[in-house]
């Protein structure tokens, strides 16, 4: 089980109140977790990264155990506290305005 | 229900305002979407309870809401608009080409004839259809093919911001862009020409008479006159007579002839309203003075509509999509502003109220008028 926090515009949009709980097959990978999150949550697609391209939307950055995986590769697997559910997965919209 | 409901879409969340048809006392449902732009809500002509919100953000892009219920509960439908093929380049401010990419859905517009059929516009510039209520989006790529790579963004981006359904034939559309101009379709969207003759922009282009590259800001139709449309231009207000196949300058004697939005009168196809604006730099009203100008004539004639709109001080815009009328037999006129004011006139703009005075800044506006 994999804990997954959202920011609250998303949370929002997804109807729900705080973390959200997946549970992924196979490989749990940056990638493999964003899949799981679209197809339990339908809604989300296209907000979090590209509908076609997959690609991270600008404006969106991933946190994990206090490290910035925004950059990392969707194939890379996540830390083994994120896969155990003992730290969530942050999805975090990036820090920009006055 | 009976009574009016005026949509509004502002840069912090959607606000429903409702009344009866003596539209005195108003309701105020909202914000909608709170924290989000926007840029459109809109509902279907033949089920007033389907409403269509194109909603969006910097963050976390566009997404689409549908109602079934006259706004009371929302669900998300389809957001994903990729354009047909490989849309390829068009002009950037600076004259070199630019890649095509999808922001946001400036405009929905629903069918006069399906709920289930609604068109979007778009920025980067193009047409898309759902016919399955939102859930699923196509692209009317023949637009493209009239010009794209010579189209250009206006200071909001290259925004398909207008669609007009012709209902004396159901195969006729007209849209306008900033900066491409407007173009009308025969087919149903198939193809596409530009329906730019008479227009003069010999201050923004090389070639002040070019085929495409005029930023038109808004165009109105009666339902009536199908082939006469208004246009309000970056600067000037323009007449066609012939579904756009020409046009000539209707500005006579405004104060400034730079400005937004256009509408025409619900029962008097002759009678349009606009609301001038300073200038390109200068986004409000001239001398401070918040007038919207009533042409009875179709043009040319102007008179200022003052009654009840503040009349110094007042640095306000109203943006394109934010002026609309309803259908009651006095004509009601309603227009948001940027300081989040939306007015009304119950009596064809004669006089003015403000509904609500301290939204967000308002987008759009558009009315229902239930019965």
């Amino acid at each position: 089980m994999i804990r997954v926090v959202l920011p609250q515009h998303l949370r929002t949009l997804a109807q729900v109140s705080k973390e959200v709980e997946l549970q992924v097959e196979g490989s749990m990978t940056l990638g493999s977790v964003l899949d799981a999150l679209e197809i339990q949550y339908p809604m989300l697609r296209g907000t979090i990264r590209d509908h076609i391209t997959k690609q991270r939307r600008p404006f969106i950055r991933f946190f994990a155990c206090g490290e910035d995986w925004s950059l990392e590769s969707p194939d890379i697997p996540l830390p083994d506290a994120v896969l155990t559910g003992k730290e969530p997965f942050r999805i975090v919209g990036a820090m920009a305005g006055g | 229900m009976n009574g009016i409901r005026v949509l509004v879409g502002t840069h912090k969340g959607a606000f429903i305002l409702t009344s009866d048809e003596k539209r005195e006392k108003w309701d105020i449902s909202g914000p909608h979407f709170a924290g989000w732009e926007i840029y459109h809500i809109n509902g279907s002509p033949i089920d007033p309870n389907r409403i269509y919100a194109s909603q969006s953000n910097g963050w976390f892009g566009q997404v689409i809401q549908r109602s079934d219920d006259g706004g009371k509960t929302w669900q998300p439908v389809g957001n994903k608009f990729a354009y047909d093929g490989v849309p390829g380049t068009h002009l950037w401010y600076d004259g070199t080409q630019h890649p095509w990419e999808f922001k946001r859905v400036w405009q929905l517009q629903p069918s006069l004839t399906d709920p289930d059929t609604v068109y979007a516009g778009v920025e980067d510039a193009a047409m898309f259809r759902s016919i399955d209520g939102g859930k699923t989006w196509n692209e009317l790529p023949g637009l493209r093919e009239a010009k794209g790579n010579l189209w250009q963004p206006g200071a909001g981006g290259m925004c398909l911001h207008t669609i007009i359904l012709d209902p004396s034939d159901p195969q006729r559309m007209f849209i306008a862009i900033s900066a491409a101009g407007a173009f009308r379709t025969d087919d149903s969207g198939q193809t596409w020409r530009p329906i730019n003759k008479g227009l003069n922009s010999g201050s923004e282009l090389p070639d002040a008479t070019a085929e495409v590259g005029h930023c038109v800001h808004n165009i109105a139709m009666h339902p009536s006159r199908p082939n006469v449309l208004f246009m309000q231009k970056h600067w000037d207000v323009m007449r066609s007579d012939n579904t756009g196949d020409s046009w000539s300058e209707v500005s006579g004697n405004l104060p400034s002839d730079f400005g937004f939005p256009i509408a025409v009168h619900p029962h008097e196809p002759n009678t349009i309203y606009v609301v001038p604006i300073k200038s390109d730099s200068e986004h409000y009203p001239p001398e401070g003075k918040l007038r919207v100008y009533r042409s009875r004539t179709g043009g040319n004639e102007w008179e200022a509509l003052t009654k009840g709109l503040p009349q110094s001080d007042c640095y306000v815009n109203i943006l394109r999509s934010a002026l609309a009328v309803d259908t009651y037999d006095s004509c009601g006129i309603y227009f948001g502003t940027t300081g989040g004011q939306v007015y009304a006139s119950a009596d064809s703009g004669d006089s003015w109220k403000p509904i609500v005075r301290d939204l967000p800044a308002v987008l759009s506006v558009e009315v229902q008028t239930l019965s």
